[in-house]
């Protein structure tokens, strides 16, 4: 667009609503009645828009960034090992998913015995979850399940450690951080394909 | 297997319904409806609400108190009663729009109580200009309506049991809804974000408590997402996503995040549990589908159904819902015979791409037992399968996008039961 980039600019943002609805309703009517837009607009079946969005600095960006991403982008510093995530497991979330992570009313999480190709396989995160990385960021967003949100990042790795050695992925001392975490190899990491878009790009 | 142009097993030619003059018995609900009927009143007496005035204006209307029993029927974790199921009553509904109190509901972690003034939806990442929109300036944008369907990709996953349940067709299927969706094309606003050419998937975020995420392909985002906020004509109920929802048309439930907030634009998915652990497909082999988007070519006979009976040999009418992913129904046909005969069913116009489409066919039942199934094709040339054929190409293990044949076996005695045949 040749939008100019003070538009999104505070001052643009502060302008008051009805002046830049007219402009808008303006634009819009003159595309209506003259056709194509001006020279130097690209053509567009697309409706003209106003463009009301608010800039957004990247610290305020990465503030609400919760996404970890295999190769560990989006971890944030911090470290747990799985002895400092033992109590914190058996306070927070044995109740609903069993005390070594199986046999709870909740999804087992470790312990399978049955593998993938059985009639009844055992999917837990040692299993079949292809990304260590995938349990820190589900715990960070969505546990513990009556506070969700509310662990610290050394909690959440301590967590996240102590899930992968109840799966033997890592040794009960192993300090699991931004470093380490994405180098955990899982079992299943090779295990799926992607159907209506590629696993990768 | 060839469509009948004769009548197969009862099932009469489309011009017997589109022609009008047939008048068709209904299969008797149960149990909503079972209770002894009242007599009506003597010729020429005014009933009751006759002889007084009627009840004065509501603000916002509700059904009849005689239909309070049509309920969406909640299927919830005891622990947690926010993660769960409550499904559409099919079976109860006519047409193809899902009232918005009856829509399916699936939450991971409850129903946020937002205040839309202090929402917003961020676009951030892989864009020249990071943004952040309230809800007041996204009601300002153009906007565009679409009458949509969405479904769970885990609806009908009984359809994997090694016996066919016996629960009435909502109550199995019922993770599908349709409504009419009005929101702002979201290639609008990651125009205005400026996509940079590296931003290939797009992290989708909820503002719930399980701040639920998924990733997805930019090229649907710019096709034909929208960020809704209007369901039905009206904002979005909290339920289904208020104050904005991402809707992918014709893309499993799961992907048109409630209570958007956040887009973080990537060159990479980001592989959130939900679409590892959860939402996909274990094959016989060990190996396991992902990313599966598209909802398949899908139809089911909502009456006669599981529960209901047939009172007595008459003409019914078969009454069902058809609809794909991948555009628009091509054609929906029925058998009574178990699937060796096939007769074209009628559409209910106007047949609209990932829409529900409502289809009918008029059938005489001359009281011998009978197996009634459909069976949908879209516009691609997809043909729903059989439950044989789905179970051979992927096992019974992969959970979600069950989009087999349903059957339903009536009865010498008019009852309607679930049976694989």
């Amino acid at each position: 667009m040749s939008t100019p980039e003070s538009r999104h600019g505070a001052a643009a943002a502060r302008r008051p609503c009805a002046a830049r609805a007219s402009a808008v309703a303006a634009g819009m009517l003159a595309a209506v009645l003259s056709g194509p837009a001006a020279a130097g607009d690209p053509p567009q079946a697309e409706p003209i828009a106003p463009r009301l969005g608010r800039p957004l600095g990247e610290a305020a960006a990465a503030r609400f960034d919760l996404d970890v991403f295999p190769d560990g982008r989006g971890l944030p510093a911090g470290r747990g090992t799985a002895a400092e995530g033992r109590a914190l497991y058996a306070a927070r979330c044995a109740a609903c998913h069993g005390p070594q992570g199986r046999g709870g009313t909740a999804e087992d999480l470790a312990g399978a015995e049955e593998p993938l190709t059985a009639r009844t396989p055992d999917k837990t995160i040692g299993s079949y979850w292809p990304y260590a990385t995938t349990v820190f960021d589900f715990v960070r967003r969505a546990k513990p399940m009556d506070a969700p949100g509310s662990f610290t990042n050394d909690e959440v790795y301590a967590l996240t450690a102590f899930l992968l050695f109840a799966n033997g992925l890592v040794g009960e001392t192993d300090p699991i951080d931004a470093a380490t975490l994405p180098r955990v190899r899982m079992p299943n990491r090779d295990g799926f394909f992607g159907v209506d878009a590629g696993r990768e790009r | 297997m060839p469509t009948s142009r004769r009548s197969s097993a009862g099932l009469l030619p489309r011009r017997a319904l589109l022609g009008g003059g047939l008048a068709l018995a209904s299969a008797v609900a149960a149990p909503r409806e079972a209770g002894a009927a009242e007599p009506a009143p003597a010729e020429g007496e005014r009933p009751p609400w006759m002889r007084v005035p009627g009840r004065p204006f509501s603000g916002y209307g509700a059904p009849s108190r005689f239909e309070e029993g049509l309920q969406r029927r909640i299927g919830a974790n005891r622990a947690v009663p926010g993660n769960g199921v409550s499904w559409t009553p099919l079976e109860e509904l006519e047409g193809v729009l899902t009232p918005s109190g009856l829509h399916f509901e699936r939450h991971h972690h409850g129903v946020p109580d937002i205040d839309p003034q202090r929402h917003r939806l961020l676009i951030h990442g892989l864009v020249a200009r990071p943004l952040e929109f309230s809800v007041a300036d996204l009601r300002r944008y153009p906007l565009r309506s679409q009458l949509l369907f969405i479904e769970c990709g885990g609806n009908s996953n009984a359809g994997w049991h090694r016996e066919p349940i016996q629960r009435p067709a909502g109550s199995v299927h019922g993770m599908v809804s349709c409504s009419e969706w009005t929101g702002v094309p979201l290639a609008l606003l990651l125009r205005e974000a400026g996509l940079d050419r590296r931003a290939t998937w797009a992290v989708a975020e909820g503002a719930d408590a399980f701040a639920m995420d998924v990733s997805l392909p930019v090229s649907k985002l710019m096709d034909d997402a929208l960020v809704a906020l209007y369901q039905n004509g009206e904002p979005i109920r909290p339920e289904h996503g208020y104050p904005l929802r991402l809707i992918v048309p014709g893309w499993e439930g799961v992907l048109n995040v409630k209570w958007l907030r956040r887009l973080h634009l990537v060159d990479r998915p980001v592989m959130a549990r939900n679409e590892t652990a959860r939402y996909t497909e274990l094959q016989p082999d060990g190996r396991a589908r992902q990313f599966t988007f598209v909802i398949e070519a899908k139809s089911l006979i909502t009456s006669p159904s599981h529960g209901q009976r047939l009172p007595r040999p008459d003409v019914y009418e078969i009454r069902g819902l058809a609809w794909s992913g991948r555009g628009r129904i091509r054609r929906v046909e029925v058998s009574a015979d178990g699937g060796r005969r096939w007769t074209q069913a009628a559409l209910q116009e106007p047949v609209l791409p990932r829409c529900l489409t409502r289809f009918r066919a008029a059938w005489r039942w001359d009281g011998t037992p009978a197996v009634l199934k459909s069976r949908a094709i879209d516009e691609t040339g997809a043909v729903q399968p059989e439950r044989e054929a789905l179970v051979r190409s992927r096992g019974t293990n992969g959970y979600y996008h069950y989009h087999a044949i349903v059957s339903w076996a009536v009865d010498a005695d008019g009852t309607v039961t679930h049976v694989y045949a």
